[in-house]
């Protein structure tokens, strides 16, 4: 989670590497969007209104859909999370604990704002 | 019942690994007992199953795993699971999502799991138990939590192949994979267990049999006229049901696998694989042979510390016989033992006196509840009886003479439970043939949970009551603080009732308003900005944040219907209103189980031509979706991915289709009959009104979805009476329907106004859906609304007839704005490369597909690959 500037690039941390995923300016405040991994794995990454980013797993836990890309921000209690579109569950997008149900939780990535080497 | 045994399933540690602190010495040095690492006692757990979870976290609650050293054994290869909800294993739900153990739950408690140990021996003078390894457990508290074993009457065959008991996710894999080769099956007993096991195999597609020695089903819980109404309502789903006879055999065929049934009364019935479901024993064998107490009839004698004969052992659920000399097999009675004996081992008071025997079911999909005295057997008790054997509805009070409700009984429809429950005991404050008869039949009775005192139990899984849920502002914060809601779960209604009581009536955490009064605050500040409106209207702690998944859709709905009269863009992706909208809205399409999307072009009153049908079938056939016929008359097409959409309607576009908003809070579908243009009956052009009803409201945004139909003449084929807003011709003229729904809670429309012009009916119409997009609540449907609404229809026909408000003009002015400003969403999607950029699976790799949306082939089309959804480590648990 970090705050970037325009122009910079989004990268996520894999081990000891950062990946870049794109320009953040791909990203539209309050959505998200998806990537693929090296691995094959995605992550969805999100904007907050204030430009912060996050990333977290994109595979929504309680149905196996890779959907979280696609769930709508909010915020509780200072903590940012979205929504997944399927079954409305929320994940923290800092911890990727989810907030409705305590025991499950989605791997979060940390994220950076590089200058896109 | 396969048991784990060593062989099969080495006994396996999870939790507290360190090998120094096991409280376990190997066979060899049997006799070895000194128990404890440290000083610390050991509790030794025999049982890991849903009680004995639930005792484990009593333990922690209660700080026990501090003082003590816990080891758990368990016979099964995984630990606890929601047995209760069994049959969803069956229904996709994995073990993982059955699991009752948080990860990490042992770790961070330092208990020692020892899976697919089986208890075989206890030696309460050494005060050892021995495992099925060998391995010799020590212990200074010993707990026993084994459960019961599926009872499976003594007939000949019953041990032949294809014979299966239900208790466990071994039980249903072996059911599932004998059932492949099999066409039919047979479920010997009618209660609970056994129509649930009656329900999966259906599920698997056997052509199903129950076979109840008792005259009627589900003995137990309901009296002889609930049974009748189950009884119609299973045989109409195409089961058969024997009641009134025992099994005398399962018939083999030569090579030993079943092939039928002989019952008492004579009759033999061919069956491929029987399934015994004839009620559980106690497992108190273990006890038994170590000298411990046990009743006449079975169970492990225990003392209302849940304390066996011997101080140092206790027992607790299906195993025990309580002080009241019972043996419960619910779920919500173990709970309690388990607290009670976790109080004792913690030197707190708590008993287990007895428990309430209430539960409330959902078998084969009907709702069957009982409660209290539901066979009405206190002396002088009356009877109070409401039955449809039309719907399959049956519910009985039983009342003392003086009014006060001892019990009851709901077959069908058990919508009355949450509140029924915590009544009994008390004078109910309504009559009580006003608690079941049907809403609306006996005019209107508004007993909501405000009616009960704040000791009444909510929760009878777990105690709770409803002043302590009322502390809690949430549901997520109820569930965690007071675990109600989250053992069978059939209170969670209830619950939600409660809660809004405790607090105020706004939208969600965001606002204090509700979506009618955000609606006025946008319309007259002429607010277009969700930021803005967030900012300088939200609560307090809310103002600057993030907002939430709730009121950013519903200021989209507000400003895409107010667009025109404040000058806001009506287009629904524009700038920021993209972000606020669902992912149904944001993708223009809806989204299905596995990610994929479906598509619903309009088709206008259902009428469509040749060449536009080939089109939606070479469309279909190109992408290879799969294609249903929807019930409002249009073609629902599935399985596309994200990033086809755009493809796909270029594809439609290009062919004269547009949005069929089946994504949105919209209008839907003005459904027709053909009308008097072909039908013998039909006295007005039922399909031209309803083409010209779906372009004048399509796109319209509102609370929720809306769905209309215009029917020729009163055989009312269009099934208007059931829309939001329905038509039906009259000789001389139309009749105009409002507030009338299907679905979960299906109401009959009103009549609003009689022989209308076509345009009195499209100003009346124009009125009404403005004025129910200005009021309602968010997600609150017509029929909904119209029963909230303050007097009702008449005031509705105050209002948008009679214009009592003088808002009518205000009103027409707003809908011929919209009809003005309508644009087709997917034309104006497919002009901006940016938008379409959106639609691509992933934004580091445009044009590669979502390799998780697959599908498999089912009766010549396709289906979601739901396999593709599980793969490792899928659910991980902290």
């Amino acid at each position: 989670m970090i705050r970037h500037g325009r122009q910079a690039t989004l990268q996520l941390r894999l081990g000891d590497d950062w990946f870049t995923v794109c320009d953040a300016a791909r990203l539209q405040p309050g959505r998200g969007a998806a990537a693929l991994l090296p691995d094959g794995r995605q992550a969805a990454l999100f904007l907050d209104r204030d430009g912060r980013a996050y990333a977290i797993d994109n595979r929504d836990p309680f149905t196996g859909a890779s959907v979280l890309s696609r769930g709508l921000l909010g915020s509780a209690s200072g903590r940012t999370f979205v929504a997944s579109p399927l079954l409305k569950q929320r994940f923290d997008l800092e911890s990727g604990v989810c907030l409705d149900d305590e025991g499950v939780t989605v791997r979060a990535y940390e994220v950076r704002v590089g200058n896109g080497e | 019942m396969p048991d784990a045994t060593p062989e099969a399933m080495p006994a396996t540690t999870t939790g507290a690994r360190s090998a120094g602190t096991a409280g376990a010495t190997s066979a060899g040095t049997a006799g070895a007992t000194s128990s404890t690492p440290g000083t610390r006692p050991t509790l030794l757990l025999v049982g890991h199953g849903m009680v004995g979870q639930r005792f484990l976290e009593a333990l922690v609650e209660r700080g026990v795993t501090d003082s003590h050293h816990v080891v758990v054994l368990c016979e099964e290869p995984r630990p606890a699971y929601d047995r209760v909800h069994l049959t969803s294993y069956f229904e996709g739900k994995g073990a993982d999502e059955l699991s009752l153990t948080p990860g990490g739950f042992m770790d961070t408690h330092g208990i020692e799991l020892r899976l697919g140990e089986r208890a075989e021996r206890i030696d309460r003078e050494a005060r050892t138990v021995t495992g099925g390894s060998g391995r010799v457990y020590a212990y200074d508290t010993l707990v026993l939590a084994t459960g019961s074993y599926p009872f499976v009457p003594p007939v000949p065959g019953k041990d032949a192949e294809g014979c299966f008991v239900y208790r466990t996710i071994e039980d249903l894999e072996a059911i599932e994979a004998y059932a492949k080769g099999a066409g039919r099956g047979a479920v010997v007993g009618g209660g609970l267990l056994g129509l649930e096991a009656a329900g999966a195999l259906k599920g698997l597609g056997l052509a199903t049999r129950i076979v109840e020695f008792a005259p009627r089903l589900m003995p137990a819980q309901v009296d002889e006229g609930g049974g009748a109404a189950l009884l119609r309502t299973i045989e109409r789903m195409g089961l058969t049901v024997h009641t009134g006879a025992g099994t005398e055999a399962v018939v083999t065929d030569e090579d030993g696998r079943v092939s039928g049934m002989r019952l008492t009364d004579g009759s033999e019935l061919p069956t491929d694989l029987v399934v015994f479901s004839a009620g559980v024993r106690p497992r108190d064998q273990l006890a038994r042979e170590a000298g411990l107490k046990v009743g006449e009839r079975g169970g492990i004698s225990v003392d209302e510390e849940c304390r066996t004969s011997d101080p140092a052992v206790f027992a607790i659920g299906e195993c025990a016989q309580t002080v009241d000399g019972k043996v419960y097999g619910l779920v919500a009675p173990g709970y309690a033992m388990a607290e009670a004996a976790a109080d004792a081992i913690a030197g707190f008071p708590g008993s287990f006196t007895g428990a309430d025997m209430s539960t409330k079911l959902k078998l084969l999909g009907v709702d069957v509840a009982s409660f209290g005295d539901a066979h009405g057997t206190a002396e002088g008790c009356l009877d109070v009886v409401y039955a449809d054997s039309r719907s399959g509805t049956y519910k009985k009070l039983v009342m003392d003479p003086e009014g006060v409700l001892l019990g009851g009984v709901l077959v069908g429809d058990a919508e009355a439970y949450g509140m029924l429950r915590p009544l009994t005991g008390s004078v109910p404050p309504v009559a009580p043939e006003q608690l079941v008869l049907p809403a609306g039949a006996g005019g209107p009775v508004k007993l909501g949970p405000d009616a009960l005192p704040d000791d009444a139990i909510i929760c009878s899984c777990h105690n709770v009551t409803k002043g302590q849920i009322c502390a809690c502002g949430t549901l997520p914060e109820v569930k965690q603080c007071t675990k109600a809601g989250t053992g069978c779960g059939s209170c969670v209604k209830t619950i939600l009732q409660l809660l809004p009581q405790t607090g105020d009536k706004g939208l969600c955490g965001c606002f204090s308003y509700t979506r009618a009064e955000l609606y006025e605050i946008v319309k007259v500040k002429r607010i277009t900005s969700y930021a803005r409106l967030l900012d300088e209207h939200g609560r307090e702690e809310a103002r600057g944040g993030e907002g939430c998944e709730i009121c950013k859709p519903t200021f989209a709905s507000v400003l895409a219907s107010l667009a025109p009269a404040i000058g806001a863009d009506g287009y629904v992706l524009e700038g920021e209103q993209a972000a606020l909208q669902d992912t149904n809205d944001h993708f223009l399409a809806n989204m299905q189980r596995n990610g994929s999307y479906s598509i619903v072009p309009r088709i206008p009153g259902g009428e469509i031509t040749p060449e536009k049908l080939i089109v939606i079938g070479e469309v279909a056939r190109d992408f290879g979706l799969y294609t249903k016929i929807t019930g409002g008359q249009r073609i629902d097409l599935f399985g596309a991915r994200s990033d086809q959409l755009p493809a796909i309607w270029t594809r439609l576009v290009a062919a004269g289709f547009e949005s069929g908003h089946a994504y949105g809070k919209a209008l839907r579908t003005v459904k027709s009959c053909v009308g008097q243009t072909w039908c013998r009956y039909g006295v007005q052009d039922s399909v031209r009104m309803a083409i010209d009803l779906e372009l004048r409201y399509r796109g319209l945004r509102a609370p929720h979805k809306l769905k209309s139909a215009v029917s020729g003449c009163a055989r009312e084929c269009a099934e208007a009476q059931s829309k939001d807003f329905g038509v039906i011709a009259t000789a001389s003229g139309w009749n105009l329907y409002v507030g009338g729904n299907g679905g979960m809670t299906p109401r009959h429309a009103d009549l609003l106004a009689q022989d209308l012009t076509d345009a009195e009916l499209i100003r009346l119409i124009d009125r009404f859906l403005m004025f129910y997009i200005r009021t309602a609540d968010r997600l609150e449907r017509t029929a909904s609304w119209l029963e909230r609404l303050e007097g009702g229809l008449d005031h509705l026909r105050e209002v948008i007839v009679e214009d009592s408000l003088g808002i009518c003009e205000e009103l027409e002015s707003l809908m011929a704005a919209h009809v003005a400003g309508y644009r087709d969403e997917w034309a104006e999607t497919l002009q901006d490369p940016e938008r379409l950029a959106r639609f691509e699976s992933f934004v580091n790799a445009p044009g590669t597909p979502d390799p998780t949306v697959r599908f498999v082939a089912e009766r010549d089309q396709m289906k979601p690959d739901l396999a593709v959804l599980i793969p490792e480590g899928a659910l991980t648990t902290r």
